[in-house]
């Protein structure tokens, strides 16, 4: 999530390390950079693909709904596929960390398999349409945008779309996947998906459920996470405090405290964007 | 020295370096530390307290109408106890038996550890303690040879431990190859260059089997992994540093890692 907010970051660095590794080592020899340009023109034809598949089904459906199911399969192989990206920072020929990468890829592929794919009901939620689109397009400016370095001739065009578009499409994508899972979360809880419950002879219980509000909870920042912990904390007094003062019903309770919840988070929301909006435009003018 | 060479170790005299009548020092700032005793004793102390927690099943941890009741499987409480005893020893071993040669380790480490301790051990707690634990599937008779098998294990690294303490028992800081003694537990050293962890690895994977607990079988796989990490790297220092080691040892695994 990191390295795709701040490709910029990524970019110096790598370049940074190029450098390094030019003159401590030999960097990728010409095997592995003739594989890595073939393996980012394939990945942005994929994704083009994809684009050209979403536009099609707009044309001739006539409204935006549904257009998932035009372009399920090209989209689960693509994505899946970037998981070589792994097996490349592992193996040592792209310049990243094999965790960060693994981070990244991870939550795509998590999000395209067990939420979208292995919820049905969810797949037709204008939030998929949200974060595809998202993803396609920024897929095509990174794959390009790779596949150009390498072959050591960036048009500014594709450098300037990677370090601007991304204020855009990251929040468009983020909230998108946000609102799937969110959408999956009353039917992961009726059908008790991927749970295992107690008793059973390994002794082990998962509640996917859970799992889903887990994860996000991993999409807040680091800060802010330590901050939403105490303001449910928080919550959570003051619900025993009433709770022992007055003699209102649980639900009751629980539905106050649940409006209130979600007025702080919101407000917490706004004022995240509020801080980080001079982070963003640093880096904007910093590329520019 | 160049700043990003070696660093000098904490013994070497002034006098004795090969500088002529000006030195330049490079200091580098490691950050707040906190010593390696410190650090182990946190670790060490709350894996016991908190596995004690579960077992009493104190309130809010499981439904309210089990709270201070006891298991009726005799698994839970060995279980309990030999946990106690693991975490007990390593505090004993702490205090008592451990030489470390670096005197500190970065603040963030205890944080790190502490977490990943502490929660393994309230995780797998939590299921072996529950209401709804299921006994091993082979009964009594997997937990009793788990049991054994985890009493071995357990005097296997207390030996161990103490012997690489005799290592350094003159006082000094100079590294030596360690050897087989007297003590059986320590016959493990012909085959493999860290005995410790290979008891330690052999301790939890017995605790596995005893409670069949799929959440216990993770820890004892992290830990392993990590401690083969560890063993391999201890075993390739050996190899560097001394010329005549024996070709026979392994890392953790006789013959095998």
């Amino acid at each position: 999530r990191a390295d795709m907010a701040a490709p910029a970051a990524k970019g110096t660095s790598r370049t940074a390390q190029n450098d390094v590794a030019s003159i401590k080592k030999k960097g990728p020899g010409a095997l592995a950079t003739a594989y890595l340009v073939i393996y980012n023109v394939v990945m942005t034809a994929g994704w083009l693909v994809i684009a050209i598949g979403l536009v099609r089904a707009y044309l001739s459906k006539g409204s935006y709904h549904g257009l998932y199911y035009s372009i399920e399969r090209p989209l689960k192989f693509f994505q899946t596929g970037a998981l070589l990206e792994i097996l490349h920072c592992a193996v040592g020929i792209v310049p990243s960390s094999v965790v960060l990468t693994g981070f990244q890829v991870m939550s795509r592929v998590f999000l395209t398999w067990a939420v979208t794919h292995s919820v049905r009901e969810v797949q037709n939620e204008d939030s998929v349409l949200l974060f595809v689109v998202a993803w396609t397009v920024t897929e095509i400016i990174r794959y390009s945008f790779y596949t150009f370095s390498l072959l050591n001739h960036l048009p500014y065009l594709i450098k300037w779309a990677r370090y601007t578009l991304f204020i855009v499409l990251y929040p468009m994508g983020v909230t998108g996947e946000l609102l799937t899972i969110y959408a999956a979360l009353p039917y992961v809880q009726k059908t008790g998906l991927y749970s295992v419950t107690l008793p059973n002879k390994y002794n082990f219980s998962f509640d996917y459920y859970t799992f889903l509000i887990l994860v996000m909870v991993s999409y807040i920042p680091r800060k802010y996470r330590l901050l939403l912990l105490l303001l449910l904390l928080l919550l959570l007094l003051s619900k025993i405090r009433v709770l022992r003062s007055e003699q209102i019903s649980d639900t009751q309770i629980n539905h106050r405290m649940l409006i209130h919840f979600w007025g702080i988070l919101w407000i917490m929301v706004c004022f995240m964007f509020v801080l980080e909006m001079q982070t963003l435009c640093s880096i904007v003018t910093i590329q520019l | 020295l160049p700043p990003e060479g070696k660093a000098l170790k904490d013994d070497e005299i002034l006098q004795n370096l090969p500088v002529g009548t000006t030195a330049t020092l490079y200091f580098k700032d490691l950050g707040p530390q906190v010593g390696w005793t410190m650090v182990f004793l946190c670790e060490y102390a709350g894996p016991l307290f908190i596995y004690l927690l579960f077992y009493f099943r104190l309130p809010y941890i499981y439904h309210h109408k089990h709270a201070f009741t006891s298991s009726p499987y005799p698994a839970v409480t060995l279980a309990c106890v030999c946990h106690s005893i693991h975490y007990i020893k390593r505090l004993v071993e702490t205090i008592f038996v451990h030489r470390f040669s670096h005197g500190t380790m970065p603040l963030r480490n205890i944080v790190r550890n502490c977490i990943y301790y502490w929660g393994f051990a309230a995780w797998l707690a939590y299921y072996i303690n529950h209401p709804l634990y299921t006994p091993p599937y082979y009964g009594n008779k997997q937990v009793n040879y788990a049991l054994a098998m985890f009493v071995i294990c357990q005097a296997g690294n207390f030996s161990i431990h103490l012997a690489l303490n005799n290592l350094r028992s003159d006082g000094s800081k100079a590294r030596k190859i360690p050897y087989p003694t007297k003590n059986p537990f320590t016959w493990l050293f012909f085959f493999v260059s860290c005995p410790n962890y290979t008891y330690e690895a052999g301790a939890w994977f017995s605790f596995t089997i005893m409670t069949q607990c799929v959440p216990v079988g993770l820890f004892t796989l992290i830990g392993f992994i990590q401690m083969t990490i560890w063993a391999k790297g201890k075993h390739y220092t050996y190899i560097r540093d001394f010329k005549e080691y024996p070709d026979l040892r392994m890392a953790i695994i006789p013959f095998l890692l």
